[in-house]
């Protein structure tokens, strides 16, 4: 019966967002040239760490454990999905959730650090989403901090013993929004507000993409459990070494 | 799997349920909202950069973001049919 009571909340909230006030919809990725030059370096200097610390991780685990190599592609292509399904969003625009959420749980942050950049490189060379010059700005945010916080979300619903299936749907939830709040915040210091500043305008921007980006946050996490509810049904001797440490 | 099929069809009507209620709007993708909103706090930015490649048309763009997900549904589905397959191997040989 508990399901069903989940259902019934998740619905309520669904026709909460549908009925309340539209507003306009923010964005996934920064389009190509719409960041000032210098927040293009400055954001592709902080990102680069990030993937070279990125690499290592992924060739350090698929040295030591080539086995899991399956599994990385499985992440990737999990990411790859997630980010082409534009979801209609209830203030009539549309969005696409981030899929960055599993691999973070199973490998850590730092191997999605590479596959989320691909995936964003992807788009932003083949379908004009995003850019080049603002893939530092993007990949940091969907690639860097999504993982970072959806790992964090997962360590602490290990140490609080929430049962692992919500666990798994709150790192991806959690994963998803971060995403959207760093690219508010980003877009804000860049685009301060002409009378409030930056603060007034990150207010804005992420007041105006919680409403749309909430519903879009739980069907990943839905998603993300789906696969992870398979993965421990047929692959459980791969999560008990993930399990372990990689 | 009776749970994930569950999820499934709930993931599926959340995404759909804003059809029903909104009929006025294209749908159109945040990215654009973004510019505008850009536009408005700051009028007088100028784009610095263009994309490389802009594909043509909504028709073309569709088609690549369908091969975005297909490729990436193929190899999710592989994966899942290997580790199904090994699993009812070792299920048959005890």
């Amino acid at each position: 019966m508990k399901k069903w009571r989940a259902a019934l909340f998740l619905f309520g909230l669904v026709v909460y967002f549908t009925f309340s006030e539209s507003s306009s919809a923010f964005a996934m990725h920064i389009m190509e040239g719409f960041l000032p030059v210098r927040w293009v370096i400055f954001w592709w200097l902080v990102f680069l760490p990030f993937f070279i610390i990125g690499m290592r991780s992924l060739i350090r685990i698929t040295r030591e454990h080539p086995e899991l190599k399956l599994l990385i592609a499985l992440s990737g292509a999990f990411t790859f999905v997630l980010s082409a399904l534009k979801i209609p969003s209830v203030t009539g625009s549309s969005s696409h959730p981030t899929g960055v959420g599993l691999g973070a749980v199973l490998f850590g942050p730092w191997a999605m650090v590479v596959m989320g950049s691909i995936v964003l490189l992807f788009q932003a060379l083949l379908l004009a989403h995003g850019g080049l010059t603002t893939l530092g700005a993007n990949a940091m945010s969907m690639a860097v901090v999504g993982p970072i916080v959806g790992y964090g979300i997962y360590c602490l619903g290990k140490k609080w013993n929430i049962p692992r299936r919500w666990t798994i749907f709150f790192a991806a939830f959690f994963s998803d929004l971060a995403t959207y709040v760093v690219t508010s915040l980003q877009l804000a210091l860049a685009f301060p507000d002409a009378t409030g500043g930056v603060f007034a305008s990150f207010v804005k921007f992420a007041g105006i993409f919680a409403v749309t980006q909430i519903p879009l946050a739980i069907t990943e996490g839905l998603l993300t459990v789906v696969v992870w509810n398979f993965l421990s049904t047929y692959s459980s001797r791969e999560l008990s070494q993930l399990e372990r440490g990689v | 799997m009776k749970r994930s099929l569950f999820l499934l069809v709930f993931a599926v009507l959340l995404a759909a349920t804003p059809l029903l209620f909104i009929h006025h709007s294209n749908f159109g993708g945040t990215d654009d909202r973004a510019k505008k909103t850009i536009q408005v706090i700051a009028p007088h930015y100028k784009p610095w950069a263009q994309s490389i490649f802009e594909p043509p048309g909504g028709e073309v763009q569709t088609l690549l973001f369908s091969v975005q997900a297909a490729v990436g549904a193929g190899i999710i589905g592989y994966i899942i049919g290997v580790y199904k397959g090994r699993e009812n191997r070792r299920e048959e040989s005890k």
